[in-house]
């Protein structure tokens, strides 16, 4: 297995497949009584969280906890980190404490790649900047073979702010390696340049969400941020919302086995409507309970569990 | 003035045959004048070039004492085989008066190691409001002819016209750091497929060529002189062409980094690689070595840009933009461009003297010409280690790469500042 999750490129199809079957078994152990197991005793990981992300950090929490992991929450807030301590001189601090893992979201793209070159322990990205989040595309490609049943061959719409998303970077990479067919769509203004000859030659850029809706079998939308309309990337939140936002018209387009996912934290009205969000091909609350089991996998193969 | 003799024995001044040069009183004798006492430096298989000169260093001094100072600086500088440098106005304070010019030139003059030639501020501040007093700084001791705010592009047009302007009434240049900044917000590295995959936001090369453009077409206007600052993309090559075949009093400047490193080198996000302009693409690459040959890009300049290790030794988006780069260039470009050493006499040397007004420099070491030169030795290759260079930062691109050409000695006005490879002080 790899050192340090860092990039879903880092994951071949047999390391990607190993992950998912991995927390398969995981979850299965997981919904039986016992909830704990003691793979990970003795061992510590430290969830270094240099943005507010409550959801992610406790699914990251729960996951090494049901793992018997020792587990530090070391938050910006109130904490040296929020006192203008370096990056490295908090790096150095875990290393003196003897981190098995470090699990760090950071404001800063690659802020996880320079952790890594300062930390003798294996660093997991819980999202970093614009760049990436890992485990949330392995999360969404169990929760598709959960209720599809596979990913190679399946065609994945990603759908919104994908110039800032990390979300649908790690998505693109770690989709096309597990064989699904992949399109972006949004405004041009928010698809980045080149950013097909950068992710994979394989995928497929649209401007028209309706043209491509038909013929998906999960479209995944992406939260995108009012702000954004400041800086002119779209007019509106109204038009955006017109013209790439999924409501109940737009989710009859689709074919009868599609689903329809969001990372959350949902903008609804934005970027997808509540009779969406809360509609039967909604996988929305699944993806956080597959979250926990992905998690455990990740965590379990990286410090070689058993 | 020196008392000392030099004999360099056996040289081969710019490629020449080998010849020797006798060295006295800050000048180069003519053949058979006596050499009794003279210190003899065996020059078998070096080269002889004219003292390089910079025209775009960064010294910290006063401000940044941490990262550079000038004496520090200075002696990186004669290292790399230089015996001028043009000292960037972003310091702090500002390079944007008489006095704090006059106060780097004076610290060059006490460190003796090149000539530092102080750059002013074109806007008070940097701030891009205001002219600062050009004419004062023209008039100072330091008689300052090149006006940047480096760092800054002085991005409003009408300022630009007007800096452009009056400028000319003591010959001075305005050399200009092309960025257009509303194309640039937030902006990490060059715009393209690397900034794709790293989720990094894209500095764009529409923003270095529009603002090319235009002032080469105020410069025309106006019949002022404009330089252009690390030209990096081959779109500001072809607008550069169409420049100089306008007849616009153009000059431009491309880094070794730029002729050496791609956007490529970002994927480690390690911040030694961030600068800015930022390393671009191999077909950039490619056209600026090209246009550099070609004399469309007149000179090498280091846009040497030391920065303490807390200003690099963090997250990219954090760190501070530069790269050192007086210990290396030389041999860069003559990695990148082989040894045709007319040419680079010219883009390092002659050319950027030409463009500062340094009239002591730029000079073939020949009879009657100032002794001021440098030394290569063009069969030896080194490995970069930044613990080992004379700058007070560590900040440079090339830790580990083994380069060829090395600095022997470098000689200012018949005294020389590096001997055997070691700075004299
Ligand atoms: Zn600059």
């Amino acid at each position: 297995m790899i050192k340090h999750l860092l990039s879903a490129a880092d994951l071949d199809a047999q390391h990607a497949t190993l992950v998912l079957d991995t927390a398969a078994e995981l979850a299965n152990v997981s919904s039986r009584e016992v909830k704990k197991l003691p793979t990970l005793r003795g061992r510590t990981v430290v969830n270094l969280f240099y943005e507010d992300s409550t959801r992610t950090r406790i699914s990251f929490e729960a996951a090494a906890k049901r793992l018997s992991a020792d587990v530090i929450n070391f938050s910006a807030k109130g904490s040296s980190v929020s006192k203008g301590e370096s990056l490295k001189d908090t790096a150095l601090t875990l290393q003196a404490m003897g981190a098995d893992a470090v699990v760090v979201r950071h404001p800063a793209s690659g802020a996880p790649h320079r952790l890594a070159s300062w930390v003798d322990g294996s660093v997991v990205n819980a999202g970093d900047g614009t760049h990436e989040h890992p485990t949330q595309a392995l999360l969404d490609a169990y929760t598709m073979r959960s209720r599809l049943g596979r990913v190679a061959g399946l065609h994945v719409a990603i759908v919104g702010d994908v110039l800032h998303s990390r979300v649908a970077r790690s998505n693109v990479l770690l989709l096309t390696t597990l064989g699904a067919k992949v399109t972006v769509i949004g405004p041009p203004t928010l698809i980045p340049v080149d950013v097909g000859p950068a992710l994979s030659p394989d995928l497929r850029v649209s401007y028209d969400l309706d043209a491509v809706l038909p013929d998906v079998d999960v479209v995944m939308m992406l939260r995108v941020q009012r702000e954004r309309m400041n800086d002119s990337f779209f007019p509106s939140t109204r038009e955006y919302a017109r013209r790439y936002g999924l409501d109940a018209a737009r989710m009859r387009r689709l074919p009868e086995h599609a689903i329809v996912m969001h990372p959350g934290p949902m903008v609804r009205g934005m970027e997808i409507t509540p009779e969406v969000a809360d509609s039967a091909r909604s996988t929305i609350v699944e993806q956080v309970a597959n979250g926990v089991s992905v998690r455990m996998a990740v965590l379990y193969l990286l410090l070689g569990g058993k | 003035m020196s008392s000392t003799t030099y004999l360099v024995k056996g040289v081969s001044v710019v490629g020449a045959e080998p010849t020797d040069l006798l060295v006295r009183d800050g000048v180069v004798l003519e053949a058979g004048a006596s050499a009794q006492n003279a210190q003899v430096i065996d020059a078998d298989g070096l080269v002889a070039l004219p003292g390089l000169v910079d025209l775009h260093t960064h010294l910290r001094e006063p401000g940044r004492e941490d990262a550079e100072t000038v004496e520090s600086g200075s002696r990186a500088a004669a290292l790399g085989g230089y015996t001028a440098v043009c000292a960037m106005a972003n310091t702090s304070p500002v390079a944007d008066t008489a006095g704090v010019v006059e106060q780097v030139w004076r610290l060059g003059r006490e460190a003796g190691l090149v000539d530092v030639q102080p750059i002013g501020a074109v806007t008070v501040g940097l701030a891009g409001q205001h002219l600062a007093e050009l004419g004062a700084m023209a008039t100072s001791a330091a008689k300052v002819r090149i006006f940047s705010d480096d760092g800054h592009c002085v991005s409003d047009p009408r300022l630009m016209r007007r800096a452009l302007e009056y400028v000319k009434a003591f010959d001075g240049v305005i050399a200009q750091h092309a960025e257009e900044p509303r194309l640039t917000e937030g902006a990490q590295m060059h715009e393209g497929e690397i900034s794709a995959r790293l989720g990094l936001t894209g500095w764009p090369a529409v923003a270095e060529e529009a603002i090319i453009a235009r002032d080469a077409l105020l410069a025309g206007h106006v019949g002022a002189r404009l330089h252009v600052c690390h030209v990096s993309t081959a779109g500001s090559v072809d607008v550069l062409r169409q420049a100089k075949a306008a007849g616009v009093r153009v000059t431009a400047e491309v880094t070794p980094h730029h002729l050496l490193l791609t956007d490529e080198r970002a994927s480690s996000y390690d911040p030694v690689f961030k600068v800015n302009p930022p390393l671009r693409t191999q077909k950039d690459v490619a056209a600026l070595r090209a246009a550099l040959a070609e004399g469309l890009i007149d000179i090498v300049a280091t846009d040497h840009a030391p920065h303490a290790m807390e200003d690099k030794e963090c997250e990219w988006a954090y760190a501070r933009p530069g790269m050192l780069g007086l210990e290396t260039a030389l041999s860069i470009v003559l990695d990148v461009l082989g040894p045709d050493w007319p040419l680079i006499a010219d883009r390092m040397s002659r050319t950027p003297a030409r463009i500062a007004g340094l009239t002591d420099h730029g000079h073939l070491p020949a009879a009657g010409a100032p002794a001021t030169f440098t030394l290569v030795d063009p069969a030896a290759r080194w490995q970069v280690d930044p613990t080992a260079s004379a700058s007070r930062s560590r900040n440079t691109p090339y830790a580990g790469m083994t380069l060829p050409g090395r600095v022997v000695a470098t000689f200012l006005r018949g005294e020389p500042t590096v001997l055997d490879g070691k700075a004299v002080k």
